[in-house]
């Protein structure tokens, strides 16, 4: 239902009719007290949330055969972050919608190498037991070959193992398990964060390779499945604990409950679901911004009439009916 | 005193034409009025006034977080105490920004030329979101950690990640603080004044009847 | 506060924590509540043609 131009030029035009008073200065005084007021008692009653940060100490000593495992994988290639792609490393083209593949065309722009970064390199850099420095010492001088067919031996005959390594049937593994272990006891003494975030730097904001290696094992997957964070658990709105989280990303974490989203095997939206989904919410949001110049939307007040309720007063005092 | 400078000397100097501007599109009397259209009697009005109140519980509770850094709620009651301010400022900020945009809508009130208004309204909803969304990274704890590890999915698949990267909390943190509260301050103050320029839209039914 | 939140399943897919459906339901109650609560002062003293005041 298009508005005629007559009523767009009389909702266009400044405000001659009748006025009431209304101080501005006070009103914004009053809301000022009144949030306030709310915000000061919902903070005294409910405190806010804050569940301690995870550590790779804390993953270590928790679950040490995960973090073994992870170790080898890093060093096999297999994690997740070794096969991501961009913007970490080339080993994969990343996600793509159709003929669209804007996560390749950004580029590798902050490159991760899992085995040197994750692991070699935080091993060199601190004081190791004899057998950890010699099995580093083989595996530098080792071929890329050589060290490829040791470690994917390892992670091959783990994973037959079902993860538990001390079962891992008989193969030629090298320096790999001393490697695994001398990792892991880094781990424990609590100075692998460290290494990882500075790099060899004094100073260092970048948490990336932490939060890669992290992800590539079950430490932090575990603790979000228990707070209920996981996407397909509609996470992206929640919080931890009791408290309320993100309502307003609704729409956004609504897709990724949503069939063939859900699935990642399903190509090509579901293996693809992050880029799809991105546009999605894209979509709608322009939609909402365009809202006032788009059919059918525009004139939803115009069809289910709250205004009504809104505007009674007026509309009584001025004996003004139901517009059509 | 400007009415003794000749017309042509008016019209060319950048200082007069914004003045003037400025004079005829938002003079004071509109900036600080103390009258509004007698149609402006419901409740749903107060919502955006309630919105920009919690903006400032926000701004104030966050400045004091800045001073502290943010590793120190964690070990201190008081800082605590000032982060609940925060948190629970931005859920308020929410709910009475979203009552605001509802009100808004069922209103229709980008009518009469105040499309850019309804149009500022929801880019700052969605500064609003991304200011939130780089808070929920710098909390250094927990949820922040599962945050930038989930949310680095999303802007990697579309290539936001190669210049975006939420696993940098260095970066993450200046956006926040500084970028996002800049942007959405600039943001905000635009919509009100054309809020204040082009008055509150008139009812649906008000134009007079007839001429269709 | 800190314990794990009690969450409602509607369906298979949609479940939602206790304190965002307070929150949710708090803006519709809001809302409701803003539309339809008579407002102070209408017609009464205080109105007037503008250009009237001063």
């Amino acid at each position: 239902m298009k508005r005629s131009a007559q009523q767009e030029a009389f909702d266009s035009t400044p405000w001659a009719g009748r006025v009431r008073s209304y101080d501005i200065i006070k009103e914004g005084a009053i809301a000022i007290l009144i949030v306030s007021i709310l915000v000061i008692t919902f903070s005294l009653v409910f405190g806010s949330p804050d569940d301690k940060q995870l550590t790779f100490k804390g993953w270590a000593q928790t679950n040490p055969t995960n973090f073994y495992d992870t170790t080898v994988q890093e060093l096999a290639g297999t994690s997740g972050s070794a096969g991501y792609g961009p913007p970490y490393n080339h080993a994969s083209d990343g996600l793509n919608m159709g003929p669209f593949w804007l996560q390749k065309w950004a580029g590798v722009t902050h490159p991760v190498d899992s085995t040197n970064d994750l692991v070699i390199n935080p091993l060199s850099s601190t004081v190791l037991m004899p057998e950890v420095a010699t099995a580093l010492a083989a595996w530098k001088s080792a071929s890329t070959d050589q060290q490829l067919a040791w470690a994917t031996a390892y992670d091959t005959a783990i994973a037959a193992a079902d993860g538990d390594y001390t079962a891992a049937g008989p193969g030629d593994f090298g320096p790999v398990p001393a490697i695994a272990q001398g990792l892991t006891d880094v781990a424990k003494s609590g100075s692998l964060d460290g290494l990882l975030l500075s790099g060899g730097n004094f100073f260092s904001t970048d948490n990336t390779k932490q939060i890669l290696f992290f992800g590539d094992g079950t430490y932090l997957e575990d603790a979000a499945t228990a707070a209920n964070l996981q996407g397909n658990t509609w996470g992206m709105m929640n919080e931890t604990g009791r408290y309320p989280g993100q309502a307003w990303l609704w729409l956004y974490s609504l897709w990724y409950q949503i069939s063939p989203f859900t699935n990642e095997e399903s190509a090509p939206l579901g293996a693809n679901a992050d880029a799809y989904i991105m546009f999605v919410v894209l979509g709608l949001t322009g939609a909402l911004a365009l809202a006032p110049i788009i059919p059918g939307l525009r004139s939803i007040p115009r069809r289910i009439p709250l205004q009504r309720l809104i505007w009674k007063n007026y509309y009584r005092e001025e004996n003004i009916s139901r517009r059509k | 005193m400007s009415s003794e400078l000749d017309t042509k000397t008016e019209s060319t100097m950048w200082t007069a034409k914004l003045r003037n501007s400025w004079q005829r599109n938002l003079p004071i009397d509109k900036l600080l009025p103390d009258t509004q259209p007698a149609y402006v009697a419901s409740w749903i009005y107060i919502f955006g006034v309630l919105t920009i109140a919690a903006f400032g519980d926000i701004i104030v509770s966050g400045l004091i977080l800045s001073f502290a850094g943010p590793a120190w709620y964690h070990t201190s009651s008081l800082g605590l105490f000032v982060n609940s301010l925060h948190f629970w400022g931005v859920q308020l900020f929410f709910v009475f920004m979203v009552v605001h945009l509802w009100g808004k809508f069922w209103m229709a009130a980008w009518r009469g030329g105040r499309f850019r208004t309804w149009l500022t309204g929801i880019v700052a909803f969605l500064a609003s979101i991304g200011t939130a969304f780089t808070g929920y990274l710098i909390q250094t704890n927990f949820d922040s950690q599962w945050i930038a590890y989930e949310a680095k999915d999303g802007f990697n698949a579309v290539g936001i990640g190669a210049f975006f990267t939420p696993t940098n909390i260095g970066q993450i943190m200046l956006i926040h603080v500084a970028l996002l509260p800049l942007v959405l301050g600039v943001i905000t103050v635009w919509h009100v004044l054309l809020v204040r320029k082009n008055g509150v839209v008139p009812p649906m039914d008000a134009a007079p009847e007839g001429g269709n | 506060m800190n314990v794990p939140a009690t969450y409602i399943h509607f369906t298979s897919w949609l479940q939602i924590s206790v304190a965002n459906l307070i929150v949710i339901l708090v803006m519709i109650a809001l809302f409701t509540i803003a539309l339809l609560t008579p407002f102070p002062g209408s017609n009464t003293k205080g109105s007037h043609k503008s250009g009237d005041h001063k």
